[in-house]
């Protein structure tokens, strides 16, 4: 029976034949991860499971990134735990300082996760890798403990949403603003217990880095896992950043998907979602004029190498507005390093912005960038609930990066094409 | 058996709502506990008592994958949620915590604000007593059932674990 790509992933690591959605399988993993935030609880239910190690040293993760650099003495202890566990399991791959990166930008450089594989996080936006050809999902923290001991989970199979994009991105608008389009489609529950899959001609356009930045917000349409085959471009990709044997893999042709949706880059604006939620999407026109007092570029949504770059064509030789506090933060070490050999943090310097380390901070309205009560954000970020980057009285506006630099400039909500 | 009150929410209550980020630097359920529902409404937890019943719309804990959400809400005393429907990662979450999620589609709207209800977890069958009314929630998944049957995650693993030694 022809397959869909998160059936054929699945099937690569479990016994059991899939034969449809709602099926309940138990799958080999290719890599557990958990965060400061979400570690500690793992750790917790970890060790009344009893467990004598982790399934695999080289395949259990603990990146330090959330509140990191650790904003008070909570936050430090937490850190502690995940350090001393990491020592004792002798985890491989722990990140904190130096080379801690925001954990969803971080593992795909490292080349630690990779078409074909099947992972799970205890972080909603580990769906990231699905950009990859990785069926990659969040859980909450004790399945990822039970990951960590087993090396295996329990899926029901996923009905998939086929999305396919069509038609060319004119200048400043890209993958997020593709993303935001869907989500504003479908809705912040469209494809909840689903699967995306994107194909099309613009999927096979778009940079792996773009395709990394859409499938991180599946979780904002409510999906499980957002995914796009593994082609050549994966594959470099995956060569580049150190792995080796990947193959490419897509859907069977005539597999069956629930929906088909399109999304027609075609006349597209930047996409702006609006509080409180993902899909409340406006075209950047309709918002326009809207006082902003911070910007944020960065997280796993659109805190990588290319995004910095869009952000800094818009910035180059202009200041940012005096009433906008614009505070960039480069993804990872590497990134941060590969922005200040291409000259973009002088950039950044120059236009009066914020340059700050590599931390999921402000997103979760964590630390590096609070808002007080009345306040509104621009952020490239992936949500704008109520209250999520400090009062709740706030408000934050999600953006690609062009935008957001356009509206760091401008002080208010602007067309980038417009600066 | 859970007999308590119910306080009624909207649809697409996100993680962020039940419990704030600022608020995850504990795994302690009592601390939670006491900041739950914090990002819907300062001091919405007052309103509750021990074993009371939150109801809520569609897409109840939509966002953030923090298991930190269901203990808040365990460690407030709401031992049962009652939703149209939940968002993947907190259904798995409130599962392996031992919150009792029970899903009832349009039903939802047979439940009000302050309405007294009975909610018999084995059979998923909810007695409003205000109004008389029976709703029967949809059954859990066989081989979900069998996790709550070993008494959840925890003891589930322990099980894979010796059938491995």
């Amino acid at each position: 029976m022809p397959a869909t790509l998160a059936e054929k992933i699945l099937q690569q690591h479990c016994d059991e034949q899939i034969t449809g959605p709602g099926q309940i399988v138990r799958c080999r993993l290719s890599l557990v991860l958990a965060n400061d935030i979400t570690a500690p609880l793992a750790i917790k239910s970890f060790k009344k499971m009893g467990a004598a190690g982790v399934f695999d040293k080289d395949k259990v993760t603990i990146v330090a990134d959330h509140f990191t650099p650790n904003k008070d003495i909570e936050s430090a202890e937490q850190v502690k735990v995940c350090r001393e566990f990491a020592k004792e399991m002798g985890i491989t791959h722990y990140f904190e300082g130096g080379n801690v990166g925001v954990e969803h930008a971080l593992l795909p450089e490292l080349g630690l996760v990779g078409p074909g594989d099947v992972v799970i996080g205890a972080d909603s936006h580990t769906c990231t890798y699905g950009g990859l050809g990785a069926f990659a999902t969040g859980m909450g923290s004790t399945d990822v403990a039970a990951g960590m001991a087993l090396g295996e989970t329990w899926f029901k199979v996923p009905p998939t949403i086929q999305v396919i994009l069509t038609g060319e991105l004119r200048q400043w608008v890209g993958a997020k603003d593709l993303m935001l389009a869907l989500i504003g489609t479908i809705g912040v529950s469209g494809a909840l217990y689903k699967a995306l899959e994107f194909v099309g001609p613009l999927a096979s356009t778009l940079s792996v880095e773009g395709r990394m930045t859409m499938s991180n917000m599946a979780i904002e349409a409510g999906g499980k896992v957002g995914l796009f085959a593994a082609d050549d471009k994966t594959l470099a990709y995956a060569a580049a950043h150190g792995r080796k044997g990947d193959k490419a893999i897509a859907a069977d042709a005539g597999a069956a998907y629930e929906r088909v949706v399109t999304i027609d880059a075609t006349g597209m604006e930047p996409q702006i979602a609006c509080p409180h939620l993902p899909d409340n999407v406006k075209p950047v026109s309709a918002v326009a004029g809207l006082k902003v007092d911070q910007a944020v570029i960065g997280s796993c949504t659109n805190g990588r190498i290319e995004d910095l770059r869009e952000a800094a064509a818009i910035l180059k030789g202009r200041k940012v507005s005096k009433d906008v506090r614009t505070i960039i933060l480069p993804a990872t070490p590497n990134i941060w390093r590969q922005a200040l050999a291409e000259g973009l943090i002088e950039t950044f310097m120059d236009a009066g912005c914020i340059v700050g380390p590599a931390t999921c901070g402000p997103c979760l309205g964590g630390h590096m960038g609070i808002l007080a009560g009345g306040e509104r954000a621009i952020a490239t970020t992936n949500r704008n609930f109520k209250g999520r980057m400090g009062s709740l009285e706030s408000e934050v506006y999600l953006s690609g990066p062009a935008a957001a630099a356009a509206a760091a400039i401008a002080g208010e909500i602007i067309d980038p094409a417009k600066v | 058996m859970y007999h308590g009150t119910a306080h009624t929410v909207g649809a697409h209550i996100d993680t962020d709502a039940i419990i704030p980020a600022r608020f995850l630097v504990t795994t302690d359920p009592a601390e939670l506990g006491a900041n739950c529902m914090e990002g819907l409404e300062a001091g919405w937890i007052k309103k509750v008592k021990n074993g009371d019943i939150m109801v809520a719309g569609e897409n109840f804990g939509c966002g953030s994958s923090r298991e930190h959400a269901p203990v808040a809400l365990l460690g407030a005393g709401i031992p049962v949620v009652i939703a149209h429907s939940f968002a993947r990662i907190f259904y798995r979450n409130g599962f392996n915590m031992g919150l009792v999620l029970l899903e009832i589609g349009d039903d939802v709207s047979k439940i009000h604000d302050g309405d007294e209800l009975k909610v018999d977890a084995d059979t998923g069958v909810i007695n409003n007593v205000t109004t008389g009314q029976t709703i029967q929630c949809k059954p859990v998944p066989p081989f979900m059932k069998g996790i709550l049957d070993k008494g959840g995650l925890i003891p589930y693993v322990q099980d894979r674990l010796a059938e491995r030694a």
